[in-house]
């Protein structure tokens, strides 16, 4: 098939703005008489808050207004979760544990960054100098942060609501795992650390909202991923009534899941313009963005497989602390339950499965979707029990995968855990990408390095995630609080011109270009005559947002069928001006021809301008041209890959660096390969992150000790190496476009397959398994470690052997 | 009232005089006072970048300049690189390659890849990931903003011109 767009690198319409200097985020809104606000937040992270004093602030230059929790109490509500697990669904124990959760804490705080109180100034400096000066006594309570520690009976409780500081217990069996362990040959067995990340979006959160006491409207300008949900949860925690509020998410500046909530900043920040009646702006600097906004993954799993000696593997067992932080933030529940359990399948065909997991309460930051969500931290533990077990065996990693593939398949194939995934052809991709990687001559490389003091490894990740967020009714039985369809509207103005108007609601993937592609596409028209607009609660009726790679998935197809409804009304329109039935009208080059008569034809612009002068419709039919779908899938969509990493590390110092990277994904048909090769990109820089250098650490007081960019090693260019991407296309067969979706295969594949590497690189030595991220002290203590036991165990048989002659003699 | 002290800048090409606290930061001189927004702040310890603009024709994060400072300087900011309605080089590459995802990182990424290639106008992946690490972006994994910085070198190059 031709085309004219579709699966074209056309250049991003959204450059032009964003080269000069001339996007407007956040922190560029600037509204007349505007306040700043700055947020008083706890140093500690557990504490009784006995009084709080703002005498000496609210006297301080520029200090508008002061409100502390209290102050505020009746006005902000608790925030929601919107993903509850109930008993009712077959995999949780009990219903899950929400406890309140205030947007300025007034009893306790919970975590190092919980805000107390608000100060509103007319100058943001002089918010900054006043906050420092609201005087907040503590009482200090006892302090935990690791996710299973906080299970045991003697860990400092936090919520009243959740004993043993347990939110939820999930679980997922398919088969029988232990049945499966007693018959296997071979079983292994390994704990793993998925550390806690900071999501880092470059643009942190920032929030300006602008009341009119005259029509009561408030109107929230936020770096959001959801303004849509934003306004929903507004209004349903606050009260204001929805069709007053308008949520706009400007220009975003990076978000990896970490605005994706409602957070407190919105209700605070929208609340006190309402009861000032003045415009209020809040940005979140970086040091509190660590503390404030919600961080990812931080598990702690035991995890076990089985199989046979020919490399057949036929179970896998999983138990998992999920820290979800000193509350729930507004997906929490969903990431370590559905978006995990229900992944550890991979792309294999053992047919046990058994997870087990405990989400649980400590007082650390919040812990929420980032980049992957869920499905990285069970790709880890998959593909590198997969490794383990082959290496067990003595077998070739590559070898073992293949062995335990799941055949091809082009439309539903149920796995263990209970899913059912779209199509998938998972040779495909290791194929390619050992056409594009030279596996033996790399074997002899790496056998030839080693004494030279640089160790080489080669890592493989055959991952599979689950995209395009959701069909509402599968989601809701799983917990999901709202439905997770996606709307358009296409309306074709008078002069031929096009709006697309979509509920999803881009941070820097590029939707304006892309969903331009569609829609040229499918009208026939030049980009160039199409806007996209999004991200603006009054110009779309609803939708629900960017995430889980479910723009084009989902919004995509939303989209598609707005286009056919407004060609279709087309069709119909010239069939009735060239006097023939409808079904002998088609649309070719922008177009419509009477079939077979092809110099009989209107053009694109001839036809809008009929339906609007309403001159000559058919009967019955209403003008003017314009088309609004909603569009609720069938099933999510199952992309998949392999990856593969080369490390090379140096043996004298541990420093461990990735060489080169091939990935190869199958994430169905492309719309703009330039896009998707850019997002894998990304995404492979953030899950190679995690595996070298990356991670939140939390002192034994609470204390972010990784607390500002100075201390958290966000990669930088020279960390990482240019990439090799290629694509397998097996297309969805759940939506018409047959795409999977894009957004976060990179960051899922990516750790597991470095982290494989460096295992492989250090294997010889004896190390079987290391927790990420490989900070070169890390390697270092592990190559010595082995040397040194080693060097014991020779010595220990040569004394052996000593004492034995002594004895013989 | 606080103290203030007037300074008086050249921004892109443009004299402004104007009072100031001696404590204001250069990047929200030019952002709050000038409304040059296009210069953004991505961190509060010198570390990201996002905010980087030539001050006398050097690069520096203007988070961690006092616009006191720059009284008497030249400073150019991301609003100032295109010219006579053309891009410049750097910004022709950033969108020819696609060197850029959510934009934020992206004046800051620029105005360091002029300063590259001002001092090495053909430098190889290496020195241009080296002169990068000043500044930080998460959306693009630094793959296409190095093939941007080299299809800009290349541009100026042919093109006969510095910058």
């Amino acid at each position: 098939m031709t085309t004219a767009f579709i699966g074209k690198s056309v250049r991003r319409t959204e450059d032009p703005r964003l080269i000069t200097g001339k996007g407007t985020y956040v922190d560029d809104v600037k509204l007349l008489g505007m306040l700043h606000m700055a947020l008083v937040r706890s140093p500690h992270a557990h504490a009784r808050i006995k009084k709080i004093n703002v005498s000496r602030a609210s006297k301080a230059p520029g200090v508008v207004a002061i409100f502390t929790g209290a102050d505020l109490q009746g006005q902000l509500g608790s925030l929601p979760v919107g993903w509850v697990l109930k008993q009712a669904d077959t995999h949780t124990k009990y219903d899950m544990k929400a406890p309140p959760h205030p947007p300025l804490a007034f009893e306790k705080v919970r975590y190092v960054g919980d805000a107390v109180a608000a100060v509103v100034a007319n100058d943001p400096y002089l918010a900054a100098d006043a906050a420092a000066l609201v005087d907040v006594d503590y009482e200090l309570l006892g302090v935990v942060t690791d996710g299973e520690k906080a299970t045991k009976r003697d860990a400092p409780q936090l919520h009243t609501e959740a004993p043993d500081n347990t939110c939820f217990e999930w679980d997922v069996h398919g088969g029988d795992y232990e049945g499966a362990a007693k018959k296997a040959q071979v079983v292994v067995k390994q704990k793993f650390i998925n550390q806690r990340l900071i999501p880092n979006a470059m643009e942190t959160r920032g929030v300006v909202a602008d009341y009119n006491t005259g029509t009561n409207q408030i109107t929230i300008w936020t770096s959001t991923q959801i303004p849509h949900l934003v306004r929903l949860l507004f209004a349903a925690v606050t009260g204001h009534p929805e069709q007053s509020v308008r949520v706009i998410a400007p220009e975003v500046g990076g978000a990896f899941g970490s605005k994706l909530y409602l957070y407190a900043e919105e209700i605070i920040t929208g609340m006190i313009a309402k009861n000032l009646a003045r415009p209020v702006k809040w940005v979140e600097g970086r040091q509190e963005n660590y503390l404030a906004t919600t961080h990812g993954r931080d598990h702690i799993t035991y995890g076990e497989i089985c199989g046979d000696k020919d490399g057949t593997i036929t179970g896998l067992k999983v138990t998992t602390y999920a820290n979800l932080g000193a509350y729930l933030s507004t997906f929490a529940p969903g990431i370590p339950t559905v978006l995990f359990g229900l992944m550890l399948s991979g792309v294999y065909k053992y047919p046990n499965v058994s997870c087990k997991v405990y989400g649980t309460f400590t007082n650390t930051t919040p812990v929420d979707a980032y980049r992957g969500a869920g499905r990285p931290e069970a790709t880890y533990l998959v593909e590198r029990m997969v490794d383990a077990f082959a290496r067990e065996l003595a077998r070739d990693p590559v070898a073992v995968r293949r062995k335990n593939f799941l055949p091809p398949f082009k439309n539903g194939r149920a796995v263990a855990t209970g899913v059912l995934y779209d199509s998938g052809n998972y040779r495909a991709p290791v194929d390619k990408a050992l056409e594009m990687f030279d596996y033996k001559a790399f074997r002899k490389e790496q056998r030839e390095a080693r004494g030279s003091g640089k160790l080489l490894g080669v890592g493989f990740s055959t991952y599979i995630e689950i995209c395009g967020m959701a069909p509402s009714a599968v989601a809701a039985s799983l917990g999901a609080g709202a439905g997770l369809w996606e709307s358009s509207t296409v309306r074709v103005h008078p002069t031929g011109k096009v709006t697309v108007f979509t509920g999803t609601s881009p941070h820097g993937q590029g939707h304006e270009t892309t969903l331009a592609q569609v829609a040229g596409e499918h009208l026939g028209i030049p980009m160039e005559s199409i806007e996209v607009m999004h991200g603006d609660t009054d110009r779309q009726q609803f939708g629900t947002g960017t995430f889980g790679s479910r723009s084009i998935t989902v919004g995509g197809t939303a989209l598609v069928m707005s286009l056919k409804k407004v060609k279709d009304k087309m069709r119909k329109i010239a069939a009735h001006q060239m006097g023939v039935p409808a079904k002998n009208v088609i649309f070719e080059d922008g177009k419509f021809y009477v079939e077979d008569i092809r110099e009989k034809s209107m053009d694109f612009g001839t036809v809008v301008g009929e339906a609007y002068n309403a001159k000559n419709l058919p009967p019955g039919m209403e003008p003017g041209l314009e088309a609004t779908s909603f569009f609720d899938p069938k099933n999510f969509t199952w992309p998949f890959g392999c990856h593969i990493a080369i490390v090379e590390i140096d043996e004298d110092t541990g420093q461990t660096r990735l060489k080169r990277y091939v990935a190869v994904d199958d994430i169905g048909n492309v719309i703009n390969p330039m896009i998707v090769d850019g997002m894998v990109h990304g995404g492979i820089a953030q899950g190679v992150g995690q595996a070298l250098q990356e991670g939140a650490v939390y002192g034994e007081n609470g204390q972010l000790v990784t607390g500002s960019m100075l201390d958290y090693a966000v990669p930088t260019a020279e960390d990482v190496p240019s990439y090799e991407t290629a694509r397998t296309v097996t297309p969805s067969p759940v939506n018409p476009l047959g795409v999977k979706g894009a957004g976060e295969a990179g960051t899922i594949a990516a750790s597991p397959a470095v982290m494989n590497a460096a295992i492989d690189a250090l294997a010889h030595l004896g190390i079987r398994h290391l927790d990420m991220p490989l900070r070169s002290e890390t390697v270092w203590r592990a190559i010595n470690g082995a040397k040194a036991a080693k060097k014991a165990a020779r010595s220990a048989t040569a004394t052996a052997a000593r004492s034995g002659r002594k004895a013989r003699r | 009232m606080p103290i203030q002290t007037q300074i008086t800048v050249t921004v892109n090409g443009t004299r402004h005089t104007n009072p100031v606290e001696p404590r204001l930061l250069l990047a929200h001189y030019l952002r709050e006072v000038l409304n040059l927004t296009g210069t953004h702040i991505g961190c509060d310890t010198s570390s990201c970048g996002a905010c980087t603009v030539l001050l006398n024709g050097k690069a520096v994060k203007s988070c961690t300049v006092l616009a006191v400072q720059a009284d008497g300087g030249n400073v150019t900011t991301v609003e100032g690189l295109a010219k006579d309605g053309k891009y410049h080089a750097v910004q022709q590459g950033f969108w020819d390659k696609h060197g850029l995802q959510c934009g934020f990182c992206t004046p800051g990424m620029m105005i360091t890849a002029v300063q590259i290639l001002e001092r090495n106008p053909n430098p190889t992946e290496a020195e241009i990931r080296r002169g990068l690490r000043g500044n930080l972006c998460r959306c693009t994994g630094y793959h296409n903003i190095v093939e941007a910085v080299k299809a800009a070198a290349a541009a100026s190059r042919a093109g006969g011109r510095k910058r």
